[in-house]
Order: C-alpha cells, then sequence, then structure tokens
C-alpha cells in the first residue's frame, strides 16, 4: 500500500480516538468537579497539564478557568488536539483515502464532522455532557463500521496501530490526571472523596464495570485501578492490551512471526510490551506512577517516531525538494501546504 | 405538484411536446408525479439533496476558501432520451471520436493534414493544447483520447449540435453513478415502470479500457489514477472512480521514476505502476519536459512514457484536439480521415483568427458568446446577450490583443428541461455531456451529465458557476 496513504489511515485512526479521549477527559473532571465539595477550589488546570500542551494554553488563555479549559479542548480552531480539530483532521485523511476505506467508513467520519462542526456553532454550555457523550459514540461508531466492513488487510493494520498507540496513550494520560487532581492533598487519601475520585476515573475508561468484575478486586483501591488500567491483559483500554494490540497488527504488516525481531521497531514496541507484561503494579508504585507513565508516555513516543521512519518517510531516492502539492493553475491559486499526518507529541 | 401553469415559453422543452401534452418518452413520469401526495415531490428532493451530502458527492471550487468542498446542486426531474434519439447520438460521436484520434495521431507525426491545406499550420502550433514533447510518440495502437467527455446541446428546433470536445480530463461521470443511485431510491416505482438503460457499467468499461493499454507480457499490472490531490476540485470524482475500479489513487509525491520504470512508494518499497489514467493536465505531468516549477507531476516520466514502460491515459498531447479554435475544424477532420458526412454538427463558429470573421464578431458583441480557445469550465467568456456596454469594450480589447486565441458562437436557444426553483416548475436550460471511451473499440456511455443553469434564464450551465445537474435518463430499444 502506498506510504501516504497507510500514513493517512495510522494518523486517521489515531485523531478520532484521539477526539474520544480528549471527551473522556473532560468528562472525568466535570464529574469530579459536581461531587467535589463547595469551598474546595475546583481544579482544571492539571487537564492542561496533561496534554503536554501547557505553553499553547497559557499563551491564547491564561488562566485555566472551567470555561477557558472547555473553550480548548472542545473546539479550539487554532489548537490541534481539541475536539474540532482532531475530526477535522480526521476527516481530510479520511477524504484523502476515501477510495481505500469502505463507503461506510467514509459515510461515519462525515457525519461525525458534520455533528461537531454544528456543535461548535451552537452549543450551550449545558448541552455539553450530550457532546462528549455524542464524540465518545462517534468514535466507537468508527470502529464498528471498520471492523464489520474493513477486509483484514494492510489498511487495517494501520488503523489499528494507530488506534491502539493512541488509546494506550491516552489510558496513561487519564491515570495522570488523578495524579494530579487529588494527590496534592495527601490527607485525602483514603477518604470517601478520594474513592469517588478512583471511581470517576475508572468510569472515564469505560473501566468501572469491567473493574468491579474483575477477579480478586471488587473493591476501589489505587493500586487496583492503577494496575487495572496499566497492566490488566483483558481490558481493551489497559496499556497492556493496546500495546499488544499493536504489536499484533505490527507483525502483520511486517510479516515478523510474533516473539521475534528484524527490524528496530519490532524491538522497540516488542520490549516495551513484554516489560508491561511481566510488571507489577507494587513496583510501579515504588517507583512513583506519575513517574512511570512519563517515562511510559516517552517509550511510546519512540515507538510512533519509529513507525514512521519505517513505513511513511519517503525514500531516499527523491531528489527533487518537493514539500507541497500543487493545484493546477485553472484559478487562483490556492493554499496547498497543508499536512494531515503529521505526527504531533500530545 | 402539478405541471398545469407550466410554461414552454417558445423553447424546445425536452419533457413536454406542448403545454399539456408530455412528449412519449415522458408520459409515465409526469403521470407518477401527478399521482404524488402534495409536498412529496420537494421532500424527495430534499432527500435526495441530503443522500449526496452525506455521501460526500462534493467538488471544489477554485478561490473559494469557505471549505474546500460543497454540494454540486441536483434535481430531481430526470431529462429522457428517447432509444432512437440515443441511436443517432451514439454513431455520431463514435465518428466523431475516431476522427479526432486520427487527427491527433497525424499532428504528431507525419501531419498529412496540414500538408494538404486542410488546417492552416500556424494554428496548430500556436495552439497551447500542441506539445512539443509528444512529437513522434506511438501510443498502444494509435489511440491517444481513450476518454472524451463531448458537451451537446439541442436548440430551438430540437436539433444537436457538438458545443466543445473535452478530450485531456473531463470531469462529472461520478455524478452521473451517483446521481442515478439517488434517483433510483427517489422514483423507484419509475423505474420499474419504464425501462432506462443502466449506468453501473462505468468503472467497468474504463478499467477494460485502461487494461487494454497493458502490453501483453504483463501478467499482474497495476493501473492507477493520477490526482493533483485533495484541493482539486473533482478530488471527489478521481477518488470514487480509483475506488469503483479497486486500483490505487496517486499523486504526484507517490510515484518516482526508477531503474527505468515508473513506480510508487509503498509501505513494503517500490512497486512498478503499469498505466496512468491521469487527471492532471499535460504540462503538469513531467517538469524536467514541461513546466519546470510543476510540483504535481514526476520528473522522467515522459522518458518513461516514450520508451512505452508505461502507459498513460488520455494520452499526453490529447489537449491539440480540446482548443475551441481546432475544435472548428472538426467537421473537416471526419470528411479527410473517414470520408464521411458529419453525423452531428458542431455549431456554427466564428475564428476572430481571420480578420473577415474577427469584423463580424466585433461587430456583433451582443449577439455573440465569446470563448477563449483553452479554458474551461465557463471561465474567460463572454455571454453577449447578457452582458454589459463595459464588458463588450473589455473583450473587444481583449480580442483584438489575441485574436487566435478567441472563437464566438451565435448565442442558441438551449433546450429545456423541467426543474423545481422555488416550489415550482420552471424550464431550465440543459446540455449534456455523453462519455466516450476508446479501448479495443469506442464504447458510448448511455445517458452522460445533464447539467442544468438553476438561474432563471440563464444560460451558463458549468458546475463552477452555479450551475447543477440531472439525471439522464436512456430509454431502452
Amino acid at each position: 500500500m502506498l506510504s501516504r496513504v497507510a500514513n493517512s489511515i495510522y494518523w486517521l485512526n489515531r485523531y478520532i480516538e484521539r477526539a474520544e479521549n480528549v471527551a473522556r477527559f473532560l468528562e472525568v473532571n466535570i464529574n469530579l468537579m459536581l461531587d467535589i465539595p463547595t469551598g474546595i477550589e475546583q481544579q482544571w488546570q492539571p487537564l492542561v497539564t496533561t496534554t503536554g500542551d501547557r505553553a499553547f494554553f497559557e499563551q491564547h488563555y491564561g488562566e485555566a478557568t472551567a470555561e477557558n479549559v472547555i473553550q480548548f479542548l472542545t473546539f479550539d480552531q487554532q489548537y490541534p488536539n481539541s475536539i474540532f480539530s482532531c475530526w477535522q483532521m480526521a476527516r481530510e485523511n479520511a477524504r484523502s483515502v476515501r477510495e481505500i476505506i469502505s463507503s461506510e467508513m467514509w459515510s461515519e467520519v462525515n457525519a461525525a464532522h458534520q455533528m461537531v462542526s454544528k456543535a461548535s456553532k451552537d452549543l450551550s454550555i449545558s448541552d455539553l455532557s450530550d457532546f462528549l457523550e455524542q464524540v465518545k459514540q462517534a468514535s466507537h461508531s468508527f470502529v464498528g463500521t471498520t471492523d464489520a466492513t474493513l477486509s483484514r488487510n494492510e489498511a487495517w493494520h494501520f488503523g489499528r496501530m494507530g488506534r491502539f498507540l493512541e488509546r494506550a496513550d491516552k489510558t496513561s494520560r487519564i491515570l495522570d490526571v488523578k495524579y494530579y487532581v487529588l494527590l496534592p492533598s495527601a490527607t485525602d487519601v483514603g477518604t470517601l472523596l478520594d474513592e469517588l475520585g478512583w471511581m470517576a476515573l475508572l468510569k472515564s475508561a469505560s473501566a468501572y464495570e469491567m473493574y468491579r468484575q474483575s477477579s480478586q478486586q471488587h473493591r476501589i483501591t489505587p493500586a487496583g485501578v492503577s494496575g487495572f488500567l496499566i497492566l490488566d491483559p483483558e481490558f481493551p483500554r489497559s496499556v497492556q492490551f493496546c500495546l499488544w494490540q499493536a504489536e499484533q497488527s505490527l507483525h502483520r504488516i511486517t510479516g515478523t512471526p510474533l516473539g521475534s525481531w528484524h527490524i528496530p521497531i519490532e524491538r522497540s514496541l516488542g520490549r516495551l510490551r513484554s516489560e508491561m507484561e511481566y510488571l507489577m503494579i507494587d513496583e510501579i508504585i515504588d517507583r512513583g506512577i506519575h513517574e512511570f507513565l512519563d517515562q511510559l508516555q516517552q517509550s511510546m513516543n519512540e515507538v510512533n517516531n519509529g513507525i514512521y521512519e519505517t513505513f511513511f518517510a519517503l525514500p531516499p531516492l527523491e531528489t527533487t525538494a518537493a514539500p507541497q502539492s500543487q493545484s493546477q493553475s485553472q484559478g487562483q491559486g490556492q493554499n496547498q501546504s497543508q499536512t494531515f499526518a503529521t505526527p504531533q507529541s500530545y | 405538484m402539478r405541471f398545469d401553469n407550466y410554461e414552454l415559453d417558445n423553447f424546445y422543452d425536452e419533457l413536454f411536446q406542448s403545454a399539456d401534452q408530455p412528449r412519449p418518452a415522458g408520459a409515465a413520469l409526469v403521470d407518477r408525479i401527478h399521482q404524488l401526495g402534495p409536498g412529496e415531490l420537494l421532500q424527495r428532493q430534499q432527500a435526495a439533496q441530503q443522500a449526496l451530502f452525506k455521501l460526500g458527492a462534493t467538488f471544489g471550487v477554485y478561490g473559494d476558501n469557505q471549505g474546500s468542498d460543497r454540494i454540486f446542486p441536483f434535481d430531481v426531474i430526470p431529462r429522457i432520451i428517447s432509444a432512437q434519439e440515443w441511436r443517432h447520438l451514439e454513431t455520431g460521436l463514435k465518428q466523431r471520436i475516431h476522427a479526432l484520434n486520427l487527427f491527433i495521431d497525424d499532428i504528431y507525426h507525419d501531419q498529412k493534414i496540414i500538408k494538404d491545406g486542410k488546417i492552416p499550420a500556424e494554428l496548430i502550433l500556436s495552439a497551447t493544447g500542441f506539445q512539443k514533447p509528444c512529437m513522434g510518440l506511438n501510443p498502444p495502437e494509435g489511440v491517444w483520447c481513450h476518454i472524451t467527455g463531448s458537451d451537446l446541446v439541442r436548440d430551438r428546433n430540437g436539433q444537436w449540435y457538438v458545443l466543445e470536445d473535452n478530450l485531456r480530463c473531463p470531469s462529472g461521470v461520478s455524478y452521473v453513478l451517483e446521481n442515478r443511485r439517488v434517483m433510483k431510491s427517489t422514483f423507484p416505482q419509475v423505474f420499474e415502470e419504464i425501462p432506462i438503460q443502466p449506468v453501473d457499467g462505468y468503472p467497468s468499461q474504463l478499467l477494460n479500457t485502461l487494461l487494454h493499454l497493458v502490453p501483453e507480457n504483463i501478467a499482474h499490472p497495476t493501473v492507477v489514477v493520477l490526482t493533483p490531490g485533495i484541493y482539486n476540485s473533482a478530488y471527489f470524482e478521481h477518488s470514487y472512480l480509483a475506488q469503483q475500479m479497486g486500483v490505487e489513487l496517486v499523486e504526484g509525491r507517490d510515484l518516482v521514476v526508477a531503474d527505468g520504470h515508473l513506480q510508487m512508494r509503498t509501505t513494503q518499497g517500490l512497486q512498478r505502476v503499469d498505466v496512468i489514467y491521469r487527471r492532471i493536465d499535460d504540462t503538469f505531468i513531467d517538469p524536467l519536459e514541461f513546466q519546470a516549477d510543476s510540483l504535481l507531476g514526476v520528473p522522467g516520466l515522459m522518458q518513461v512514457y516514450r520508451e512505452g514502460r508505461v502507459a498513460i491515459a488520455n494520452a499526453l498531447g490529447t489537449g491539440i484536439a480540446d482548443d475551441k479554435v481546432i475544435y472548428a475544424f472538426v467537421p473537416n477532420m471526419i470528411r479527410y480521415y473517414l470520408g464521411e458526412d458529419p453525423i452531428l454538427a458542431n455549431v456554427p463558429t466564428y475564428l476572430c483568427w481571420e480578420p473577415k470573421q474577427l469584423d463580424h464578431v466585433l461587430g456583433n458583441l451582443d449577439q455573440l458568446v465569446v470563448k477563449s480557445a483553452d479554458e474551461s469550465g465557463g471561465y474567460g467568456m463572454l455571454v453577449g446577450t447578457q452582458s454589459t456596454q463595459a464588458e463588450r469594450e473589455e473583450f473587444a480589447q481583449k480580442i483584438k490583443a489575441n485574436p487566435r486565441k478567441y472563437i464566438a458562437q451565435p448565442t442558441l436557444c438551449l433546450s429545456r428541461v423541467p426543474t423545481i426553483l422555488e416550489q415550482e416548475f420552471v424550464g431550465c436550460h440543459v446540455d449534456l455531456r455523453p462519455y466516450i471511451l476508446y479501448g479495443q473499440d469506442i464504447y458510448v456511455h448511455p445517458g452522460g451529465l445533464t447539467r442544468v443553469a438553476l438561474k432563471k434564464g440563464s444560460l451558463v450551465v458549468n458546475s463552477s458557476q452555479g450551475g447543477g445537474s440531472k439525471d439522464t435518463w436512456v430509454l431502452c430499444e
């Protein structure tokens, strides 16, 4: 498959997954804030911190009020990782690979994009929860449609790899939100408020019911929840599960048998995944959850860069510098320089 | 909605032969519309538009920064062509495409038609579509133009004329297919009652035409559609055709010449390309031989093409016959190459290049339609009857400065089809663009794109100028 097309499908899936997770971030915080007794200061700054785009936020908004942070993460058209921008980019990527994906997939993307654009124009704040729910739903709907209509070919595997790497990264960040929001007040640890916080967190990863049902850990404990979201081998949003899925697709693309490696990217992803497989939550807590997550995110960025280098970067044959495409000269020129699939650190 | 107050206004109407009498081919449709409940037709019209929008059947408009695509307006009243009429058009188009191909081949080889004095050499050499690098090229089986979209119109008497031939990258066939899909869900009963020729075979016919260009020794050829990218106004169509044929849609940046072949960059390394259906203009295709600053094409492609290691449809150089001045000579070509009388007439055309005709044009600008010889999409034209004095003066200056570049034609009274405008049936002017494929044989796709001027009285049907489209029904024999 064309490198450009593989890149677009990979990012199409990442952007949709990203939009879904931004909606999840917001949800967890809104739920938390609603449960926090009056008199305790609302905390919105942690959401900005965990995006990794604090500088952008401060430059454009200044103070991290609820309104500012919500605007920033939902409809900011300049901010490339807002829900609006993610769907915009998802649609542009889908448009450039329409001939590869199924028309049902295209319809899903198109319809969701219309929904988000419309909401960006006339959404009132009281409808925010509904909107976030719709964003999650749109993403699920896209994934379901993909599973039901796309052959398990290269396109499918590149899409799956993009989606699961994005999800692994975001699950780790959702967990990080908890670290920032609730940990500062150490006196709260073990209180009802603390438990509510961990429950909200589980719910934002759609993990509450699955967590309760999972063997041995019905009770809500920090170690239990962190362990579930990072290491559970069966839960589809845990870091461990996502890395495992991504690795399977990588090997389907390259043809290298699982459990062995030929090229550097297979080694770095395999190594990261197997590390997760043999880690125990107590070790993570000893290292510090935040420090662990930070390191994990860095490793996942390296995996992403490896995928870019291996599959998407143009072979060095190219001699003419052609960073832009160009329109045929039938009319006024137009801006052609946008690229849709540039990897972004989040 | 009923046709009771529908006015023919002394134009040729495609659906009605007199105010209260539909043409035989359209009677069943008119009956069906009269049976619909109040408001139902409008609802169906809206549903059809909505379906197309959901599908993303859109086109881009140059210079429009409001979102890079918009929907091509669609009207649910179809244009109907009887089997007998269609046979006439089909024969005429085959004859025309045959002659045009012989002409292009001749121009890039011996130029007999010039030597025999049928076309002045000066006109050929000055045509922007004439590509020197194509001299001596031998495309497979001498066919240059594999995909043509000729624009046809009818005048007040119902007489058909060829308005122009689009031999470079004619657009619109995707709307033909999508419009039909929507119409079948809008009027399923009518399709049961009236035998209409299906249009879904186009992608297979196109793929066959492209595969026909592959040298016989290649067992698993790679066919690609080459697009300028998602900002091109016809991107939807490029992507749609690639999808319908199941072939790769590539941009120039995906391609490279390596080891003497054209190759595309894939996740598994370079892969050979055998046939390109190109949707970019000649001069963008290879910066080494044509426009040096083009970033759309592939350096070195022309050399590979010349050596016969990649086939291109349409062949490079076909633009020579796309020139509106050369168009004026097509009837002569038919007589010259085929020894036959043209079945389809040209619209009478004045060449500003000839002093006498130039005088006539300048003296009658308010009556004529003036067109630039090498532009399309309704750009660079003057509709005399609807122009202001200032516009006519501006055009007169342009024509005098560069008479080779302009032709003029009388303003035709284009035929009309009832169209829903503001909840009423209004007769709107239409043209017709059938698509002709030339592979092993010449194939005329039954139907074509009916474009409709969506403003009362307007004669301009181009999508870029606010026109819309209708489904075209060619009835079975």
